[in-house]
């Protein structure tokens, strides 16, 4: 530990010695402000063109703000959803062993992998009305597909893995040693996990409750297709962009952009400040 | 063990192990999440190759005899061919330069290098539109001078570019600097080139994280739809992407035809997901701790 420690300090007062700092960093900058920072700040300046007003009249028509509620609503729930099934999730995979363990948590990760249109006409076709799944809950006055919650459904499967990626590596590190002294001093398995294991967790679930919230928002893919889009009433703001741009109205789904756009910085800084407060929390170790 | 319950004069209550739950507990927190996954992965993913197979596997292969189809797969590759070296490139050298030196606005750095993560893929495309597009700031200046960008190859691979920009930068980054740059400056010492350590020293290092990285980027840009979506002006034949594909059959009730490609991009991702297990085994095996932590880290982040 001491090793680690004097080389981390003889990093910070030694000059490198290694060669090409210039040209990595350059490049670095150069293709970061060409890709990403300068288009980025094209949706800044389209806005600055158009007035106060004609921005504010912009993004609070009616149907922009049911779009708005709409995705953020819908996030929120998903994410809600995926927080607790998530740690559960977690927990299963940590904490137990059955046969096919392995294979599920390699296929945690299938959102990430599943580009977003296969997922969308795969949960429109199980959840329409004849489908496997829909045509169970249709008879019973579930309507999935074609509705907000086609949205929710979308935004779900979309979300998955954040929370139990998030959850898994903290739950792998505990102490159970906590659990056994919690247990000595004669604290239940209930209030143990209560009072223990989930103050020491709850900041990675946080975090992946925002990751998965902030991914819901701006999905597209795999919601359009269950959604049904119906202005005001399952129409998503990403959307809403794509059909102003389609009638030409850049100004319109410019400003649209712009909410989404400070709304993710605002998450990202959120997570941000969530990551740095799950690392102290866990003791100071990245 | 040793000691026979006979020994003991009153039979002692077993205890349940102080940290675990009941069988009850135990099985019904399985069952809560095999089937919640069942129903929200498991299910979808087997619904796209039955529907894909439904119309028997003629129907299926004759989805991909159209030229149509055969033009978007092309497409898709092509694009990727170009975004994922692009994306490598840059990835590299952001890693270099954070994991190898100590500079200012360092933090800074890395949170704008994961900024496309967080932008809408519609957003994505949305910003190319406003400065190539036929109204945007370069389009006038590009359209006198006959050079297409939206509604084209290059709008395309731009979108896909700014959507897949973060994946090996940040699986590199957590790795270099978890290695440190003592193997690099023993090069160094021993009269290296700067070309001769990376390909020599830091590269045998960092192949898996690399491919780790070059895997999910990959993936993302074949199957990228909204960005995409935005820029690629849907002409069949030209600029649709596989992705694209399966939403034109699918609107036009083509249902068999649009999950055939769509059970060919199912297999993409599963196949991305083996070679990533595969690769996140490899390393833990490799016993380098170090590894291990910079894994531990792209799960957490």
């Amino acid at each position: 530990m001491s090793v680690e420690a004097a080389r981390g300090l003889s990093l910070r007062t030694r000059h490198s010695v290694l060669p090409g700092f210039n040209l990595a960093l350059g490049f670095t900058l150069l293709y970061l402000s060409l890709v990403v920072l300068i288009p980025l700040s094209a949706a800044f300046f389209k806005t600055a063109t158009l007035s106060w007003d004609a921005f504010v009249a912009a993004v609070t028509a009616p149907r922009v703000i049911a779009s708005f509620r709409l995705s953020f609503g819908a996030a929120l729930v998903a994410a809600a959803v995926n927080a607790f099934f998530g740690l559960m999730i977690a927990w299963v995979l940590v904490r137990y062993s059955f046969p096919g363990k392995k294979l599920i948590d390699a296929l945690v990760d299938l959102p990430f992998a599943l580009p977003t249109a296969v997922a969308g006409i795969a949960l429109t076709a199980i959840y329409s009305a004849k489908g496997w799944l829909g045509q169970l809950l249709e008879p019973n006055g579930i309507k999935v597909a074609f509705t907000p919650l086609g949205v929710v459904v979308a935004l779900v499967f979309v979300g998955l893995p954040f929370v139990v990626r998030t959850v898994q590596p903290v739950l792998e590190d505990f102490e159970r040693e906590l659990e056994e002294a919690a247990s000595s001093l004669g604290a239940t398995r209930l209030q143990t996990f209560h009072r223990v294991i989930l103050p020491t967790i709850l900041p990675a679930l946080v975090t992946g409750f925002a990751l998965a919230f902030a991914r819901a928002v701006g999905e597209y893919g795999s919601v359009i297709f269950i959604a049904g889009n119906m202005p005001m009433i399952s129409e998503i703001a990403p959307l809403l962009i794509m059909t102003k741009l389609e009638q030409y109205d850049y100004a319109g789904a410019t400003a649209i952009a712009v909410v989404m756009l400070v709304a993710s910085f605002l998450l990202l800084l959120a997570i941000n400040l969530l990551q740095w407060w799950a690392q102290r929390r866990s003791g100071g170790k990245s | 063990m040793s000691t026979t319950p006979l020994s003991i004069p009153y039979v002692v209550p077993v205890r349940r192990r102080a940290t675990g739950e009941s069988a009850l507990v135990k099985w019904t927190l399985i069952a809560g999440a095999l089937g919640f996954l069942a129903l929200f992965l498991f299910v979808p993913l087997a619904a796209v190759f039955y529907e894909a197979f439904k119309k028997g596997v003629d129907a299926y292969f004759a989805a991909f005899a159209e030229p149509d189809a055969f033009a978007s797969i092309r497409l898709t590759l092509l694009v990727a061919a170009i975004a994922v070296p692009a994306n490598l490139v840059f990835g590299v050298a952001a890693a270099w330069a954070i994991a190898k030196f100590e500079f200012r606005g360092k933090n800074l750095l890395i949170t704008l290098i994961d900024l496309p993560f967080s932008v809408s893929p519609v957003i994505s495309g949305l910003i190319y539109v406003l400065i190539f597009g036929a109204q945007g700031w370069l389009g006038p200046w590009l359209a006198e001078h006959d050079v297409k960008i939206i509604f084209a190859l290059p709008g395309i691979v731009l979108a896909t570019v700014f959507v897949t920009f973060p994946f090996v930068a940040r699986e590199l980054i957590p790795l270099m600097q978890a290695q440190g740059t003592e193997e690099e400056e023993a090069a160094v010492v021993l009269g290296a080139s700067g070309w001769q350590i990376f390909w020599r020293v830091t590269l045998p290092n960092i192949k898996w994280g690399l491919l780790y990285g070059v895997i999910l980027c990959n993936a993302r840009a074949m199957g990228e739809f909204g960005a995409v979506s935005v820029v690629s002006g849907h002409i069949r034949g030209e600029t649709n992407t596989m992705p694209l594909h399966v939403e034109i059959l699918y609107n036009e009730y083509q249902f068999a035809a649009a999950f055939a490609v769509a059970s060919l991009l199912a297999v993409l991702a599963l196949v991305t997901l083996a070679l990533k297990t595969f690769i996140e085994r490899r390393t833990r095996e490799d016993a380098a701790p170090v590894n291990e932590g910079a894994m531990h880290e792209h799960r957490s982040t």
